[in-house]
């Protein structure tokens, strides 16, 4: 690694083999003249006459809004909630088994029953995603809040720092790593359900239109949501991440000082 | 000032029960530096939680001016052991030793000048807005120790605080909190294992039996003011102190042990 | 004392929750149309027992998890030991994994039609392929937290690179790995049923959807809850043996030692 050659290769390397893995595909695809995967040059150019920007505003931006409106219920509702049952052992205790449970149903097993019960609307959409990511972000609450340090607690006591004061200022903090955590996996999985849930019951979105393309052969439009789905993915992904560094910039710098 | 009468601590119920204490008293007047010294794992930790109010007593009571404690009173400061995971690694030194006086009936000013005051005073005002892990062990006890003496406490109860720092920073430490006491006219009462440090800091020196705690003696110290880490460790009424202390400890532990 | 106190909790907590359930339902606080009383619920969930169409979908929906989970494990750790064991292989491999690692599974639901129709291979490629990405990262993951001082160990006793590979590395990835397969057996189910949901291939997914859709509102929830039992039991199965594996870890000690 102390060789500055070696680690402009490494870099080189890190660039060099995606770059390889789309050159294969453009090629292979361009050549291979089969009906299921067109030439990426299709499909590039499908995807710019599609998205840009005809249907953003069609599918893009309703999907995009109840993905956000679904995760900002579920962690509006979690993070209270989980602060309840993070400090009551007796709470906790009652409503584990049924957290247990629920949670350990398969999301999109849960579809159904909001369709029956809410309809095939957005109400409906906002609701499975919110349900879904409630339990990442409740569960890792609770853990967080249990996991707050004796003495940290004791200082608080100590100097007679209570109520929502002790919450704001001790408590909450602490558990946020774990929060923060909680909330990586109910944003992918706030994606996953977007997507289910417009596959099954909707005229409208992202999921639907790929799975409506599949249907009536428009095999490069198809493969252009596909993208778009990967592509929103990672934004997302790489979003939270940044949110996260700075949120917990302190975590990151007591971690590296324990270490030492 | 503060009374410890017939105190007593048993963990757990039933066959399972430890007797940490069993019966100790003592008095600290106002303006005192009092240490307490004994053998390790005799519960002089319990013993400061229960006064802090932190925890409650089995039996016996502890009075502070009087009145009787039952949950950490407004006047206690208190500086742990463990810096690291009292300080919230979350806020800078200076929202630290501001967090308790946000409910102390002070003025936006008369805080940011008790907070710059006691940073002052403790050396660290260059490092007011780093972060506590931005800093050494050493340091960070230092701010723990300003956040103690921002609290505007009457009586500072520390928990061996030096315990987990190296020997030169102790030193530092050591006369620190000497300084300080006088600066802010605070009572000290200064738990430790470590015999020297006692016998060095304190005006009295407290020597606990191992578990199940008794009070052994009560020593007062009469060496010369102010105390210098060179000069009063040299003195011979030092080293008669600390062998005395150091024999009473040694010699009770044995016989503890085999009953 | 203290035990039997936490136990009555516990039971307390699901009798009043299945109570207030029955009780919504029979009031009509909570329209019975949509919500049957739970124990009407249960009685067509007893009764479903008796019956092999029942059976054979839950085997459906196991087959098809099992199948996923398994073609993952058998992908994804030898990849994860592969890229984990070479610095040059890692850097090679990152910016993919980090590029193809958040596009959601469900988004190929289109290709897996396409190219495998509706049946039981579109269940298991989309499971394989969700269930690939957490396991590969834990085995990485895995293959990256090797103390050193055990390699050097290895090393100053002249183990040759293979022994150190089967005797140092692979062990000590092993309770990573555990971890890693708990995730994915979770993820592998969820994938199942979305397929059986959306694409309609046999299993409870599609039975759930079809008795909605049918107005068997009693089975539609009789059906749910016994995917939650199977997604409770697999967890529960797998946690097991994680433990087990973890059993000289750190970590698991003072879980123990700290639990009351």
């Amino acid at each position: 690694m102390r060789n500055p050659l070696r680690r402009v290769l490494l870099i080189l390397l890190e660039v060099a083999v995606p770059a390889a893995v789309v050159a294969a595909w453009w090629v292979w695809s361009a050549n291979a003249d089969s009906f299921y995967f067109p030439p990426l040059a299709e499909i590039l150019r499908t995807f710019a006459d599609t998205w840009v920007f005809e249907r953003v505003g069609n599918d893009v931006v309703p999907s995009l809004v109840r993905l956000g409106a679904g995760f900002a219920i579920a962690v509006a509702v979690s993070i209270p909630l989980g602060t309840v049952l993070g400090l009551s052992t007796v709470v906790r205790r009652v409503s584990e088994p049924i957290i247990e449970f629920v949670r350990a149903i398969p999301p999109p097993a849960l579809l159904p029953f909001a369709i029956l019960v809410l309809g095939v609307g957005d109400t409906m959409k906002i609701f499975i995603i919110a349900v879904v990511c409630l339990w990442p972000v409740l569960l890792n609450t609770i853990d967080g809040v249990r996991g707050v340090d004796h003495t940290m607690l004791e200082t608080a006591r100590v100097y007679r720092v209570r109520g929502l004061e002790r919450l704001r200022r001790v408590v909450w903090p602490a558990a946020l790593p774990q929060i923060f955590a909680g909330m990586r996996t109910s944003l992918s999985l706030a994606l996953i359900l977007m997507v289910i849930s417009e596959m099954v019951a909707s005229t409208r979105g992202i999921g639907y239109f790929v799975l409506q393309s599949q249907r009536s052969f428009d095999i490069p439009e198809m493969w252009t949501g596909i993208l778009l789905l990967g592509l929103l993915g990672y934004l997302l992904n790489a979003g939270f991440a940044l949110v996260e560094r700075r949120v917990l910039r302190w975590h990151r710098g007591a971690r590296a000082s324990a270490l030492q | 000032m503060l009374e410890v009468m017939g105190l007593g601590k048993t963990y757990g119920e039933g066959e399972r029960a430890t007797r940490a204490i069993a019966d100790v008293s003592f008095k600290v007047d106002e303006g005192e530096f009092v240490c307490v010294v004994g053998p390790s794992g005799c519960g002089k930790t319990t013993l400061l939680r229960c006064m802090s109010g932190l925890l409650q007593p089995s039996a016996g009571r502890v009075l502070l001016d009087g009145r009787q404690i039952d949950g950490p009173p407004e006047q206690v400061g208190f500086v742990f052991q463990e810096y690291s995971r009292s300080l919230l690694p979350w806020m800078s030194v200076r929202e630290n030793i501001a967090l308790p006086l946000r409910h102390k009936r002070l003025t936006k000013n008369e805080r940011a000048r008790h907070v710059e005051e006691a940073v002052g005073s403790v050396g660290l005002t260059g490092f007011i807005d780093h972060y506590p892990w931005e800093l050494s062990g050493g340091m960070q006890q230092r701010v723990a120790i300003a956040r103690a003496l921002a609290y505007q406490p009457e009586i500072l109860l520390m928990d061996e605080p030096f315990a987990s720092v190296d020997a030169q920073t102790r030193a530092d430490l050591e006369d620190l909190v000497l300084r300080v006491r006088t600066a802010y006219g605070v009572t000290v009462l200064f738990v430790t294992h470590d015999i020297d440090e006692a016998v060095y800091l304190g005006d009295r020196v407290i020597v606990l039996t191992s578990a199940p705690t008794q009070v052994h003696e009560i020593l007062e110290v009469d060496l010369p003011e102010p105390r210098d880490q060179v000069e009063t460790k040299e003195l011979p009424e030092f080293t008669h102190m600390r062998a005395h202390i150091f024999r009473a400890i040694k010699r009770r532990q044995p016989a503890e042990t085999a009953t | 004392m203290t035990r039997t106190l936490g136990w009555a909790q516990t039971w307390a907590g699901v009798v009043v929750v299945l109570a207030l359930a029955e009780l919504a339902s029979r009031t009509e606080v909570l329209p019975s149309r949509y919500f049957p009383p739970i124990s009407q619920t249960f009685l067509t969930l007893v009764g479903q027992l008796g019956r092999g169409s029942f059976w054979a979908a839950v085997g459906h929906t196991l087959e098809g998890w099992a199948l996923g989970l398994g073609f993952a494990a058998l992908l994804a750790i030898p990849v994860g030991v592969a890229i984990g064991t070479s610095r040059l292989r890692y850097r090679a491999c990152r910016v993919l994994i980090e590029f193809l690692r958040p596009i959601p599974s469900v988004a190929l639901i289109p290709l897996a039609i396409l190219i495998y129709g509706v049946g039981l291979e579109s269940k298991v490629f989309l499971a394989t392929f969700a269930a690939f990405w957490p396991l590969m990262i834990q085995t990485l993951y895995g293959m990256q937290d090797i103390d050193p001082v055990a390699v050097d160990t290895a090393r100053v006793f002249g183990l040759r690179r293979s022994e150190r590979l089967t005797k140092v590395v692979l062990p000590s990835a092993v309770p990573y790995v555990a971890t890693g397969l708990r995730i994915s057996s979770t993820v592998a189910l969820i994938l199942a049923v979305t397929a059986e949901l959306v694409i309609g291939s046999a299993g409870l997914g599609r039975e759930i959807n079809a008795a909605r859709a049918g107005g068997a509102t009693e089975l539609m929830y009789a059906l749910t809850i016994v995917t939650g039992l199977i997604g409770w039991g697999l967890n529960g199965l797998f946690t097991r043996a994680e433990r087990r594996v973890l059993r000289w870890h750190p970590s698991q000690r003072t879980v123990e030692g700290g639990a009351l």
